[in-house]
């Protein structure tokens, strides 16, 4: 199974980045986060599972649609950059890719637990609220107000004016 | 954990996962592909905060917290970034980066 879902994250990723529709790429993007929260569940960790579903499977996928469906994207082929522009960072990626999982494979340290432990929602949420040590209600606090912050912002930003051309020249 | 299936795997994964955005963040030119392809960078990530604290230590919940963490900004910075791209476009009519050169001069 997880084999599985690791092909599935694989292909759609390539289709995704490679797909010359950027619509078709939102598509293969939406099934990676999908293949991705079925990971989360093989870990036993409904709820990161149920967040990944619904923060990015639901409402940034939501986003990027709306986004492709404004900007009159959908059936135009984008700009396609030559294959020799290509080959640079198909280089790159695949001799640092090839590096990192070489220094995976060859790290000996790592030592596996074995227990089977069961996290639940609730021991979650006492984490993320306790203001003992090792609790998280300051971070959690912080992010809070970061995404009203955003909010204001994304709000600001969409309803400026327009600038006028002719101030510049 | 998974049922055998190794840290090493999941991480050679994550890896994978984590360099095809790079490729896909070198090579696209429209801006909501790129910011796509950061999306499957940030994804990676999160990937690998989460199987390294259910494979090293189950117990303490600092990877999952930290992922959490990781989705929240993400879903923020998506939002900004495609507030800026669609004020963009009303202003240029176009959201391909080479032909956005408004602050390059």
């Amino acid at each position: 199974m997880f084999y599985i879902l690791s092909a599935i994250i694989i292909i759609f990723a390539i289709l995704s980045v490679t797909s010359n529709k950027l619509y078709r790429a939102t598509m293969y993007l939406l099934f990676v986060l999908v293949a991705v929260s079925g990971l989360y569940f093989m870990m036993e960790y409904d709820f990161m599972g149920a967040v990944q579903l619904s923060v990015y499977a639901g409402g940034i996928m939501v986003l990027f649609i709306y986004a492709v469906m404004m900007t009159d994207n959908i059936g135009k082929p984008m700009r396609n950059i030559s294959w020799k522009r290509k080959i640079l960072p198909f280089i790159i990626a695949i001799g640092t890719a090839g590096l990192a999982i070489y220094a995976i494979f060859s790290y000996q340290g790592i030592s596996q637990t074995h227990e089977a432990t069961v996290t639940n929602v609730e021991q979650v949420g006492e984490k993320l609220l306790s203001y003992k040590a090792g609790g998280y209600v300051l971070p959690f606090e912080v992010i809070s107000i970061l995404l009203l912050a955003v909010m204001i912002a994304a709000i600001v930003i969409a309803k400026a004016k327009k600038l006028v051309n002719s101030e510049k020249n | 954990m998974i049922e055998g299936v190794s840290l090493i795997e999941i991480m050679s994964l994550t890896t994978i996962l984590f360099f095809i955005g790079i490729y896909g963040f070198l090579t696209r030119t429209n801006l909501i592909a790129m910011l796509m392809s950061l999306e499957l960078m940030v994804n990676a990530e999160a990937i690998n905060f989460v199987a390294i604290n259910k494979y090293l230590s189950p117990n303490i919940l600092q990877g999952q917290i930290f992922s959490l963490f990781i989705i929240a900004l993400a879903a923020a910075e998506t939002a900004l970034a495609l507030a800026i791209i669609l004020h963009l476009y009303r202003l240029t009519v176009t959201v391909d980066v080479k032909e956005v050169e408004e602050l390059k001069y």
